[in-house]
This record gives structure tokens, C-alpha cells and sequence, in this order.
């Protein structure tokens, strides 16, 4: 059973569609990623998987159950987390309550998590008292994805996670999300703008187009593909 | 010298337990919660009939007010405020606004309008502390509010709700992708926003002694005054700005009576909106864009009327009144046509130029006035008193206003408010200028070729004519290129302003045109009424004014005629009393812009 599946969503913004029929699925313990141009709809399908937009057709599932109309509450409940575009920390709370905050939907066992964030990212426990908004843009990152952490997911969706950090932050995130895919078993989609590093983390691929799925495949065959190499490789 | 600011610190703490209210649910929902005064208005009655007509003790009385506050600010929030999500702030701000004149009134009803004593439930003078003499009741009412600011303090910092509120207020969208209710949190905000604000309605009647159905106006001015002092939105500041503004009031008046506090208070908000906007410790600034105010009646395109058609009903307005209305009937035309001439003047404003102000009243009684002490004092003709009170109105309303100018959107409507009422409180303060409370009286009748217009129907068709030239100069200023120039900078100012256009200097002009049109209003009132007095120009008519364009389609001139016909000829004629009359504009108001943004004339633009 996947983990996630997207059946034929379509999805409009007042009379304009941003997503034509869009179907994709993400396995237990997958790295999967979106690409695709500016505006191709690649935030659209995120929001649409997290429940904060409601697709006018088409069926969103998660681990088997159908949540189409689902708060994100509940979804969260299921297993699903996020890391925002541009990670969106509560710039005026702690650390410590940025990471608290990522566990709203749940009641037990959150101190045990906050302790293996902790554990995960030392970083972190070192600056637990300070503001989110004075860290740097890599120490952000980490706090947003131990932020979705905190709800124990067995599927995190980020959109852009390397968006406008140092050359040095974007490998360390990538390391870390394949680590935590590899000794978690947990799933990741992710959209990216650099298609090849992206590819290079991850098993699976979509990429869409103007709101359709305009091709898919897995990540090494994708990368061959002469049309991903002049579009997004640049070669 | 001590006494004074331990007085200031007591009534200042009912302040910040408001303002702490108003900023919390300023930094959870984007509103300015105009019905938060009438929380307190509702704690301090309710407070009054749990301990005088049910007898019960003081924490009792304080747990029963928390509960009625709690479940009226849910109410609030469910009825004026989550319906208008999707609109810009400046909705919610009117829809608030009209909640509290629905509930103020509303409780005048229940409770009759008159100012009753607060019972002394403690003792005000049994303490000592050096030369300090003080009562149980200061130490409680300080004892009180520390205390529940500092549960208010634990409740955010430590509590999974109490995180999601601050969460929200940061970062709506992350929020909400973290799982939070929006919509639950929102309602947590205003509940708990409002037991505050009722408990700071019990204190504060404790501490005022003599408390009416109104009293929330005056307090909730302060108390918003103090919000926007500490910053909007920062809680650390609405308590700053609370106590601050206490303490200032309480010097203020020891030093200049008990009438300086109102002038204290809008003189503090209007410098600070001047000076430093964001406040003492506000973070976000109002400078950035928001947006428009215009655009959310903008969308409404207004109904035309043939010429023909506006000649006929001229006509009819000049011939009817003659043959066929008795004196009573023509008095009330009288008033409709003065309402008229101030909505038209808030058209060019609001409609046009897109500045939603709560202050018409100020122009309109600066108009009043200057007309009303230059007949009785220097023997001014009326003729000559005309064109120097509108020009008065329109300086005196630029030179307030115009220093706002940077500001956007509800800010905005906020120093328009403060100006309306600063102006009131200064007519009630200036006495060497206008008297003072007591007003002027024996304002002489205009004259027209040496005989006095004195007759309801030679007034009104005087009035009449004046409002006919108004009208032409609105609909003609409307279709020119200043009015085009207006319309530009209402729909996106910075849009406006990247294309060259002045945007202040443009508002300005707005608001002076506005001010001067509405000045001559003034002077017509003054010289029928013979006697004005500072009360005649509150709040009440700056919201009567807004509620006339606003029902009328806010940017259509002869829809504000016709919202003056409904509003204010329409009660007369029924008779209505002063409450139901008011409750009645709160409601339509609310109505309107809940189901009818775009106003009883005005089509939705496809
Ligand atoms: N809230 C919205 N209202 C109306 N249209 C929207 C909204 N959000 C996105 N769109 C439109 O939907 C389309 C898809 O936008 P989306 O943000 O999903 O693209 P994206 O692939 O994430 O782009 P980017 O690479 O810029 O992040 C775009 O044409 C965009 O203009
Ligand atoms: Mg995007």
C-alpha cells in the first residue's frame, strides 16, 4: 500500500487551474522529488497533499485511508509533515518552541522527541532558548525540519528545502535527508529546483509542467532523459 | 505627587488588560477589535447587576463576568469577524465597530441609559504606606490585573494552546501547515482577549465608581490609545502603554480637570501615529502595505441615473416639501439634507480617494463652530461666515490628518478616528475659545437680502440649493482628472505613486475638499440649530455619516443623498428613540458590509 497517492487532482484557483489530473504516489521509505519550472504547480500539488488547499476533483489518500477533504490535523495524524517553502520558523519563538509547536497535533511522547531532535540536531539543543529568527538560514532549515520531526511522520513533504542557503548548508541538508531516510525509513517528497542534486538523493522522480505530469521514471533513468538535461541540467 | 501616579497605575491597569486584548487579537486575526470598548462596557454592567441585583460576593461576581465576556467576544468573532476573512482588514473594522454600537446600545436598552454607582465592594482609603494613603480596593484591582497578566504570560509560553496562538500570530500559513485549527485558535484569542477585557470592566467600575452603558467608549479610546502607544500586536507593550497612559492621564487631570483626560488621550494616539507608529515596542511595521482599503468596495460599480431622472427628483425635492409637507415634516428635510452634505464630503474621501475615516464629525463641527463664534462674536454675516467656515474645516482637518499620510489602510481609519475625537475633546477643553461644555448658544439666523431665513421651509430650501451646487461639485470632480487621480491612488497606491502621482499631496487635497464641504454643513447646523454644544459632534456622527456613503455604495454622490433620505429621514419620521436608532445604524452597518459591501446602490462589477 503507498504511502501517498494522488488520483487525478485537479485543482483551480478561482476560474484559473493550476493542476490538471495530477497522479503520483510515494512508497514507505522513498526519496521522491518534484521538479519542474516556475509556476509549474509544484507548491500547488504540496499544499493540495497537506490539506490547506481542497483539489475540486481527484482523490488525495494517505496510507490507504482517503483524506481528500481532511484538515492537515488529521493528516498530520496520519504519518504526514511539512517543511514550508522558505521554512517559515516562528521567527519570535524560542527553539524550543518552534520544535514544540511542530508537535501540536500530538500528546504523548513529546518530550522523548524533542529529546532525539535534540540528538539529531546538537545544533539546535545548543540554541534552544535563543529566537528562531536570529539563526541563520542553515540553522533554520534544521529547525524547520526538526520541527516536522516532531510529529513522528513516516512521511515528510518539503517544498524547496534548499532554497537560498550557503553552497555548504545545501549538501549538509541533502546529507541529512537521505540519513534520515536511510536509518529512519522515512519517505520524503521533495520539490527541488536543482534537478541534478535533487536526483542525486532520490529514488524516484515526477516532473511537471504547466499543472500536468509531464514525466516520470526513476531518478538515475530520469536524469539520462534528453529532456530533463536541457531543461533543468542546463546541458 | 505619589497619590496621583498610584491613581494612574490603578486605572492604568484596566488599560492594559484591554489593550493586552486588543493586541492579542490584532496579532491572531489582523483586526482592530472596535468592539472590545463594548466588552468592557458589558463586564462592568454585568458586574454591576451580579453584585447590586444578585448580591454575590467579588470573585464570584468576577468568575460570572469572565464567563458572559468570554462567550460575548466568541460571539463577536463568530458574527463580525471570521465571515470577513477573506476581506480586507478595513472590513472587520467597520463590522467590529458596528457590533460595539449594536451592543452598547443594546445594553441601553436592557439596562436603561443612565450612569448608576458601582457598588463599593472594598474599601477606598483604609491603607497607609509613608505619606500614601490608599484603599483594599487599589491593592486588589493592582492585585487582580498582575495577577492575570501573569497567567496570561505562563497560558502563551506554556501551554500547547497558549503556542498556537503565538504561532498564528507570527505565521498564520506555517501554522496552520503545522496542524493548528485557525479557526479554534482565533476563537481562543478573542475568548480569552475578552474575559480580560471583562474583568477589566469589573476593575474599572470599581475604580470609576459611577459606571453607564457607555462607559466602554471612553475607556476602550484609552485603552486603544495604549495598544497602539506599546505597539499593536506586542503584549509587553500593551502593558507599557497601559500603565504609561495611566499614569499621563492621571497628571493630566490633577493638573487641568477631569475633562483634560479625553484630550490627553487622542493627543497621545495622534502623536504617536505621527511620530512613531509602530509604536514603543512594535515590531512589524504599518508603513508596509496592506491592502487597499479602496478594493474592498472598489468592486462595486455605481448605479447611473439619467439626467433627467436627477432633474425630476430635483424638482420634486423643491416642489413636494412646499405643497404638500406640514413644518415637522420639512424640519426633518432639513436634517436630511445637512446629513447629505456631510456624506457627500466623506464620498470624495472614503469612495473616492479611498481613505476610510471615522472622523467626518471633526470638519463638520470645526465648520460649526467657526461659523457659530464669528456670527455671534464679530457680527460676521452669514454669507461671509459660509466659504471661511468650510475653509477652516479643510485646513484644520489637513494639518490633523495629513502627518498620517505615510500610514496605510486601518492605520489610517485610526488617525481619522483620533482626529474626530481630539476635535470633540478640544471643543470641550478650549473654553476660552468655545466655551467650553455649555456650548453657544443664540447663533443668529442667516439672512438673505436682509431678512432672516428662519422658516423650516426657507432653511430647507436653502440647505436644498447649497446641497444641489455640493452635489454638482462632487459628480464634477469626480469625473475629472483629479478624480481619476484619486481613483488610481485608491485602487493601488504604490501602483500610483511609481507612476509619478503625489499620493499624499492627492490626499490631502481629498481630504480638504472633503473638510471644506463638510465645513459649510457645519455652518448650515450651527445657524438653524442656534445652539451647538461639543456633545453634538461624537462619535456617533462621524458613524452615521459612514454608515450613510457606505450604505449608499461609499463612492456613488447621489447614493449618499439617498443613504441620508434612509437614514436619517426614515427614523425621524418613524420617531424613533435615540437607542433604538442607534442600535438600528449598528445593525444595518453590520448588514451592509457583511452581505453588501458594494452598498444599497451600487452593482457588483463583473
Ligand atoms: N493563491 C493563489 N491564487 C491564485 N493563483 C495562484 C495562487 N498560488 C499559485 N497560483 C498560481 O498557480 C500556478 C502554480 O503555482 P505554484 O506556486 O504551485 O508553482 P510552483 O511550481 O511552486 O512555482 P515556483 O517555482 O515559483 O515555486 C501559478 O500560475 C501561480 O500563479
Ligand atoms: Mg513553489
Amino acid at each position: 500500500m503507498s504511502l501517498l497517492e494522488l488520483d487525478s487532482v485537479s485543482v483551480f484557483y478561482g476560474q484559473t487551474q493550476a493542476l490538471h489530473e495530477v497522479s503520483l504516489t510515494v512508497e514507505p521509505g522513498e526519496i521522491v522529488c518534484l521538479l519542474g519550472g516556475n509556476a509549474s504547480g509544484k507548491s500547488t500539488t504540496m499544499k493540495t497533499i497537506l490539506g490547506l488547499i481542497t483539489p475540486r476533483t481527484g482523490e488525495v489518500r494517505l496510507a490507504g485511508e482517503r483524506v481528500t477533504r481532511l484538515a492537515p490535523a488529521g493528516r498530520i495524524r496520519l504519518g504526514l509533515a511539512s517543511v514550508p517553502e522558505a521554512r517559515r520558523v516562528f521567527p519570535e519563538m524560542s527553539v524550543e518552541d518552534n520544535l514544540l509547536t511542530g508537535a501540536f497535533t500530538r500528546r504523548k511522547g513529546v518530550r522523548a522527541e524533542l529529546a532525539s531532535v535534540y540528538d539529531t540536531f546538537p545544533r539546535l539543543a545548543e540554541r534552544r532558548r535563543q529566537h528562531a529568527g536570529t539563526l541563520s538560514g542553515g540553522e533554520q532549515q534544521m529547525l524547520a525540519l526538526g520541527r516536522a520531526l516532531m510529529s513522528s511522520p513516516s512521511l515528510i513533504c518539503m517544498d524547496e528545502p534548499t532554497m537560498g542557503l550557503a553552497p555548504i548548508y545545501v549538501d549538509r541538508v541533502l546529507d541529512l535527508i537521505a540519513d534520515l531516510n536511510r536509518e529512519r525509513g522515512l519517505a520524503v517528497l521533495m520539490v527541488e529546483q536543482n534537478a541534478e542534486l535533487a536526483l542525486s538523493i532520490a529514488h524516484r522522480g515526477y516532473v511537471l509542467n504547466t499543472g500536468h505530469i509531464a514525466l516520470s521514471g526513476q531518478a538515475d533513468a530520469l536524469l539520462d532523459t534528453p529532456a530533463i538535461r536541457t531543461a533543468y541540467l542546463g546541458a | 505627587m505619589l497619590d496621583t501616579a498610584l491613581a494612574g497605575l490603578v486605572n492604568g491597569s484596566s488599560y492594559a488588560l484591554l489593550a493586552l486584548g486588543l493586541s492579542l487579537i490584532f496579532g491572531v486575526a489582523n483586526v482592530i477589535n472596535f468592539a472590545h470598548a463594548s466588552v468592557f462596557a458589558v463586564g462592568a454592567m454585568s458586574g454591576w447587576w451580579f453584585s447590586v441585583d444578585l448580591g454575590w460576593p467579588l470573585w464570584t461576581v468576577l468568575l460570572g463576568v469572565m464567563a458572559v465576556t468570554g462567550l460575548l467576544g466568541l460571539v463577536i468573532n463568530l458574527v463580525a469577524v471570521t465571515p470577513l476573512a477573506k476581506a480586507p482588514p478595513i472590513a472587520a473594522l467597520l463590522s467590529t465597530f458596528a457590533v460595539s454600537v449594536v451592543v452598547d446600545n443594546g445594553a441601553q436598552l436592557v439596562f436603561g441609559p443612565e450612569t448608576r454607582r458601582f457598588p463599593a465592594l472594598l474599601a477606598t482609603d483604609n491603607l497607609g504606606l509613608g505619606g500614601l494613603r490608599f484603599g483594599t480596593l487599589d491593592v486588589t484591582i493592582l492585585a487582580v490585573a498582575i495577577g492575570l497578566m501573569l497567567v496570561l504570560g505562563w497560558f502563551l509560553r506554556a501551554t500547547r494552546y497558549g503556542r498556537a496562538i503565538r504561532a498564528v500570530a507570527q505565521d498564520r500559513d506555517a501554522a496552520a501547515q503545522m496542524g493548528i485549527p485557525l479557526a479554534r485558535v482565533q476563537n481562543l484569542a478573542f475568548v480569552v482577549a475578552s474575559v480580560l477585557g471583562g474583568v477589566a470592566g469589573v476593575l474599572g467600575g470599581m475604580y470609576l465608581n459611577n459606571i453607564s452603558p457607555t462607559v466602554g467608549s471612553t475607556v476602550g479610546m484609552s485603552a486603544f490609545a495604549a495598544a497602539t502607544l506599546g505597539g499593536l500586536g506586542s503584549l509587553p507593550g500593551a502593558v507599557a502603554g497601559g500603565l504609561l497612559l495611566g499614569v499621563v492621564e492621571a497628571f493630566g487631570v490633577s493638573w487641568w480637570g477631569g475633562n483634560a483626560r479625553t484630550l490627553i488621550t487622542f493627543a497621545v494616539l495622534l502623536l504617536v501615529l505621527w511620530v512613531r507608529p509602530s509604536g514603543l515596542f512594535g515590531k512589524r511595521s504599518p508603513l508596509a502595505a496592506e491592502p487597499m482599503t479602496g478594493t474592498f468596495f472598489g468592486a462595486a460599480r455605481t448605479v447611473r441615473l439619467r439626467p433627467w431622472q436627477v432633474a425630476v427628483a430635483a424638482v420634486a425635492a423643491y416642489v413636494v416639501p412646499a405643497v404638500a409637507l406640514d413644518d415637522y415634516t420639512v424640519q426633518i428635510g432639513v436634517q436630511v439634507v445637512v446629513y447629505a452634505i456631510l456624506a457627500l464630503s466623506l464620498t470624495l474621501v472614503s469612495g473616492q480617494a479611498g481613505q476610510i475615516s471615522l472622523g467626518q464629525a471633526a470638519p463638520l463641527a470645526i465648520g460649526a463652530y467657526t461659523s457659530a463664534l464669528l456670527t455671534t462674536g464679530t457680527g460676521l454675516d452669514f454669507w461671509l461666515s459660509l466659504p471661511i467656515s468650510g475653509l477652516v474645516a479643510a485646513v484644520l482637518s489637513v494639518a490633523l490628518v495629513s502627518p498620517s499620510w505615510r500610514l496605510r489602510g486601518h492605520y489610517v481609519s485610526i488617525a481619522t478616528l483620533a482626529t474626530g475625537l481630539l476635535v470633540a475633546a478640544a471643543a470641550v477643553n478650549f473654553d476660552w475659545l468655545t466655551n467650553g461644555p455649555s456650548g453657544v448658544s443664540a447663533i443668529p439666523p442667516p439672512t438673505l437680502f436682509g431678512a432672516p431665513v428662519s422658516a423650516p421651509l426657507a432653511v430647507y430650501f436653502l440647505d436644498l440649493t447649497i446641497l444641489l451646487v455640493v452635489l454638482l461639485l462632487v459628480v464634477r470632480l469626480r469625473r475629472s482628472t483629479l478624480g481619476r487621480i484619486w481613483s488610481a491612488i485608491r485602487e493601488d497606491e504604490v501602483a500610483a505613486r511609481s507612476s509619478g502621482i503625489a499620493a499624499a499631496e492627492y490626499k490631502s487635497l481629498a481630504f480638504g475638499i472633503g473638510g471644506f464641504v463638510a465645513g459649510i454643513g457645519g455652518a448650515l447646523f450651527a445657524q438653524q440649530y442656534g445652539y451647538i454644544d461639543p456633545s453634538v459632534f461624537g462619535i456617533s456622527v462621524s458613524l452615521l455619516a459612514l454608515t450613510i456613503v457606505v450604505l449608499g455604495g461609499l463612492n456613488s454622490p447621489l447614493g449618499a443623498v439617498v443613504g441620508a433620505i434612509v437614514l436619517v429621514g426614515l427614523p425621524e419620521a418613524l420617531r424613533m428613540l435615540e437607542e433604538t436608532r442607534m442600535l438600528t445604524y449598528g445593525l444595518l452597518l453590520l448588514a451592509v458590509v457583511l452581505f453588501r459591501p458594494q452598498g444599497l446602490m451600487g452593482k457588483v462589477a463583473r
